[in-house]
């Protein structure tokens, strides 16, 4: 039966990319809940653009602090080896291709690797926070999000049609049905959600679709 | 040395007026000059142009001075948080100019360090690259983006000594150091003013230099905007 992954197996399939040693900025939404699947032997440094490298999990009642907040103004604790400074510097880590890995959620991705994640033109007023530089500057950049949207249409697109945040900038898409790597122009079909065949996601993509040679079925 | 110091948020924003640029620190409701925010509302100064990460809530930080409609423009990145924001851009009531948060952090920096632009590769291909010149690194697309100085910086340190030698708090320093450096009148608030030569020359985050006027706010709110905890 082909049932699509849930947020947390989307999550948990995207954990398996990061590296011992990784320096990680995880974006609001499906990206966050990576950090719940890092095996306890591979060590990363979360890094929250607001100005904190080292981001532990949620505080405890009394451990609350109001000066203690991460990117999506959550309260948070640090681990042992944090550190904290100033947007400015925080920024320089981004820009500076000091980050290994960020995962973003995004609105429509394309074969050219640009992504759109930020605004609905008459819609959605939000602004863009640090998604644009994060794209721009992070050694790795993957996408986590659904593969179609609410009215069945694909996000994976030739050309994204809403305002970008980047261009050229994305490796991977992982979807509630697959992992894709983007190449050349294309989408690579690399894996499968479980009871999903390739052909079948070729079929809901809109943008050129390759299939790779050995697709794998994802395991959980 | 103690002239720095001033009695109230009040007499600090002296000289503050309409049509202005004003700095205003802070991340989300973290790190705000509450009681400068309060007291520039107070001010009844209007047509403002503020320039901050955020917009505050609907009823806290500059979402006050949107209420009252003394913000012509805003200058931010993110302003999810207020409703009544959007609610105004879309009626035309307010302007505003988004900047992703590094370029904004990066504009800032470069205004007080006397940098009058530079080039980023953040926003290259976007609608923020529009009508900026684009010029290639070595391969790569760069955007040039412009330093930002403000007539004023509103800040919020954790402690300071009457020279306004500044030390933040975990991450509530965010952008106040540097629009510390870029407001040509600087003024922090602080929860405590300590002794001069009581900070240890190392510990110090913003030097004096950068602050002309220092006040201790009567009260912090520090309001959280999502308390999340362990379950």
């Amino acid at each position: 039966m082909s049932t699509p992954l849930t947020r947390e197996q989307i999550a948990q399939r995207i954990s398996r990319e990061i590296e011992d040693g990784y320096v990680v900025n995880l974006g609001i939404g499906i990206p966050t809940l990576v950090a719940n699947y890092i095996p306890d032997e591979i060590d990363i440094m979360l890094h929250s653009e607001n100005g904190l490298l080292g981001m532990g999990a949620f505080p405890t009642e009394d451990q609350v602090d109001p000066d203690l907040i991460n990117a999506g103004k959550q309260t948070v604790t640090v681990v042992p080896g944090a550190s904290f400074f100033s947007n400015a510097e925080s920024f320089a880590m981004i820009r500076g291709g000091h980050i290994d890995l960020t995962v973003l959620g995004a609105m429509q991705v394309d074969a050219t690797g640009s992504i759109a994640n930020w605004m609905i033109p008459g819609k959605m007023i939000k602004g863009m926070g640090g998604a644009m530089d994060l794209v721009a500057g992070a050694k790795r950049v993957i996408v986590a999000m659904q593969h179609v949207d609410k009215t069945g249409n694909s996000k994976l697109l030739s050309e994204c049609t809403l305002p970008l945040t980047g261009i050229n900038c994305i490796e991977k898409v992982v979807t509630d049905r697959a992992l894709l790597e983007i190449k050349d122009g294309k989408f690579i079909i690399k894996e499968v959600a479980p009871g999903f065949t390739a052909e079948d996601i070729k079929e809901i993509t809109a943008g050129p679709v390759e299939i790779s040679d050995n697709v794998k079925t994802m395991e959980f | 040395m103690s002239k720095k110091i001033y009695k109230d948020a009040q007499s600090a924003l002296e000289g503050v007026k309409d049509d202005m640029t004003i700095l205003v620190g802070g991340f989300g409701l973290c790190g705000i000059p509450e009681n400068l925010i309060a007291a520039l509302k107070d001010s009844g100064a209007k047509n403002l142009t503020c320039v901050s990460n955020n917009a505050g809530v609907d009823d806290f930080g500059l979402g006050l001075l949107l209420e009252t409609k003394q913000i012509k423009k805003m200058v931010s990145s993110y302003v999810g948080e207020n409703a009544r924001f959007a609610e105004m851009y879309l009626n035309k009531e307010l302007e505003v100019e988004f900047n992703p948060q590094g370029t904004l952090a990066e504009r800032i920096r470069a205004g007080g360090a006397g940098i009058p632009a530079f080039y980023t590769a953040t926003g290259v291909g976007t609608q923020v690259a529009d009508g900026k010149e684009v010029r290639n690194f070595d391969g790569r697309d760069y955007v040039m983006e412009k330093g930002i100085r403000g007539e004023f910086a509103l800040i919020k340190a954790w402690k300071a000594d009457p020279f306004g030698n500044l030390v933040f708090r975990k991450t509530a320093r965010n952008f106040n150091p540097e629009m510390a450096m870029a407001g040509k009148i600087t003024v922090v608030e602080v929860e405590e003013i300590v002794a001069l030569g009581e900070l240890d020359p190392d510990e110090i985050h913003t030097p004096g230099v950068y602050v002309q006027r220092i006040i201790k706010g009567p009260s912090y709110e520090k309001r959280i905007e999502r308390r999340t905890v362990k379950e």
